[in-house]
């Protein structure tokens, strides 16, 4: 297997305050990747670097190296828009636009230029089938996406995502805003598509992640502490701070 | 039953009282201030007087209201029920000069001027207020837009006189100066007004797109979409009902200005021709002919009634901002 994205002492400093102190961390590819950690670890801070979700923060100053597929990402030459559409994002909130759900799948294909209807149709269905919405959506692609319940929207969501083809895709604590059903088929659906994608997921929820990632890291305070095969993680943590928040000593 | 009664009642229940752990006596029951507890606190005194209050003014306004309207309508309806001007000739006929009878009660040029002016004004200002309603939301720093905020606030304010004043020194001889004519029309109506809703319709476009969640934004960048393309693919269409809501709150200022138009407008109650040719609003109308009336004449009522035709205007707009809000909820 090899790294799709590699990062190498990533500092990120909102003003004078640190939140990352060095982070090294390699994904692999088509694999999911959890990263955990108590609140205000900066996880998703992390996350949201690995596709420049952070540069409009202002007084933000990232530095260290973070290579997507060999390409330093923040290079001055780096296209934004080519990185986010290899590297898509779902986010905590489902966040479907007020549109149809249609026009939601194929809103990232549109402003990438496609005007084939026939292109845009086939990717509609795959990635609403891919993320195991088709059945619900088939009979009303014309109705507003809202009108679906919080499950179903964050399922558009990663549809929405998945449309554009990226390698790599970024979930932001997807199931945390989602009652427990909706989080489970989320869970399914990111299973049945880990080996096609590769996923990165910012997860509260350390029972989530030891279902369905293959790989786990474990941030705390801007640092990471250790990280490994899922398995070998939460069965044989190396380092006891690791045993202890696995076990629920803290956070 | 009187306080001594009460007291009593008090008394005996707390000599036969059975849970020993609750020392009521202790506490002082016994001395507990009946007339005080049986009389309405002064809080309660204060609940209804502030609801008092709020109902008086409530009926105040609402008789207000109602009396504007109905004294507004009254005369305004009496040059067709007393000086039995024909409704259809008053809306259609540009004929107008009431002092010669009633067959000469015509406001369509006014009517024609008015909207003309109005649309105009709305067609010019809205890409410039979503232009800087869009920079002020997406582009500006914060700083830039509280500072454009208050340029926009100082437009609101100052009065309308100042805008005909302007409008007359500098609009009127630069519009005769390419145009020839007069320099008065509609033309210079519609530049002044266009200055006057700018701000209007400006505020209401960046409530409107300050309404739309940063979710949107952040979802659309994800996908790959550059700046613009949020812009214009998500944001403009999800804010557009309440944007349209904006222009419309702009067109019903445009429509009921009437200082500031009557100075540009050259005040001849003509059809007009082209857009540089005098003529006159609605509300323009009013304004300059009002002093010029006696009540209860026909040219008074006829005046009256083009009151009465600004009021149901502003009520059709009411009523399309209604609609196209819920529209937008939906």
């Amino acid at each position: 297997m090899e790294d799709i994205i590699t990062s190498k002492d990533v500092h990120l400093s909102y003003g004078n305050v640190e939140a990352l102190h060095g982070i090294s961390l390699d994904f692999e590819e088509k694999e999911l990747t959890a990263l955990i950690g108590p609140s205000g670890c900066g996880k998703s801070t992390f996350l949201r670097c690995l596709n420049r979700m952070n540069d409009d923060i202002p007084n933000i100053h990232i530095t260290g190296d973070i290579k997507f597929e060999g390409q330093n990402i923040y290079d001055s030459k780096m296209d934004l828009v080519e990185l986010r559409k290899e590297v898509g994002m779902v986010f905590q909130q489902p966040s479907p636009f007020p549109f149809s759900v249609y026009d939601n799948i194929a809103y990232g294909l549109r402003i990438a230029g496609i005007k084939d209807k026939e292109l845009i149709d086939h990717r509609v269905e795959e990635s609403l089938k891919q993320a195991a919405i088709w059945k619900e959506t088939k009979d009303n692609l014309d109705r507003n996406a809202q009108a679906f319940s919080g499950g179903q929207q964050q399922r558009i969501c990663i549809a929405r995502a998945l449309a554009v083809r990226p390698k790599v895709v970024l979930l932001d604590e997807p199931t945390s805003a989602l009652d427990p059903i909706s989080s489970s088929e989320i869970e399914e659906t990111l299973l049945e598509l880990k080996h096609e994608f590769t996923f990165i997921m910012v997860t509260h929820n350390l029972q989530q992640a030891s279902r369905i990632s293959d790989y786990t890291a474990f941030l705390m305070n801007g640092d990471l502490i250790e990280y490994g095969k899922t398995a070998d993680m939460f069965m044989n943590p190396k380092k006891q701070i690791t045993s202890d928040y696995l076990n629920g000593r803290f956070g | 039953m009187n306080n001594k009664d009460l007291k009593k009642v008090v008394e005996s229940a707390l000599d036969e009282q059975k849970v020993p752990h609750v020392k009521l006596r202790k506490i002082g029951a016994s001395k507990v201030d009946v007339a005080s507890l049986t009389k309405p606190s002064k809080e309660t005194r204060q609940e209804y007087w502030g609801k008092g209050l709020t109902y008086f003014a409530i009926i105040l306004i609402i008789i207000l209201v109602a009396s504007i309207i109905g004294f507004i309508g009254f005369h305004g309806l009496e040059t067709f029920t007393k000086d039995h001007v024909n409704i259809f000739h008053f809306l259609t006929s540009s004929d107008w000069d009431p002092g010669e009878g009633k067959n000469h009660v015509g406001a369509a040029a006014m009517i024609v001027t008015s909207f003309a002016v109005t649309l105009l004004a709305a067609l010019v200002a809205t890409p410039f207020a979503i232009a800087v309603a869009l920079f002020m939301t997406e582009y500006s720093s914060k700083k830039g837009a509280r500072f454009l905020q208050s340029v926009i606030e100082l437009l609101v304010g100052i009065p309308s006189v100042v805008y005909g004043f302007l409008g007359l020194t500098v609009i009127v001889p630069f519009i005769r100066n390419i145009f020839g004519g007069t320099g008065f029309g509609i033309l210079s109506a519609t530049l002044v007004l266009f200055v006057m809703v700018l701000p209007t319709i400006t505020s209401l476009t960046v409530d409107s797109l300050k309404a739309v969640p940063s979710d949107y934004r952040k979802a659309s960048l994800a996908l790959g979409a550059t700046k613009w393309q949020t812009i214009y693919k998500v944001i403009l269409r999800v804010a557009s009902p309440r944007i349209m809501t904006a222009v419309i709150f702009g067109m019903a200022r445009a429509f009921g200005e009437a200082l500031a138009v009557q100075m540009v407008i050259g005040n001849a109650v003509l059809m007009p021709a082209n857009l540089v040719s005098p003529s006159a609003t609605l509300t323009s109308q009013l304004t300059s002919q009002m002093g010029n009336t006696v009540m209860g004449t026909l040219p008074n009522n006829a005046l009256w009634s083009l009151a009465l035709l600004l009021l149901i205007m502003s009520l059709v707009f009411n009523f399309l901002v209604r609609l196209i809000g819920k529209r937008g909820q939906k």
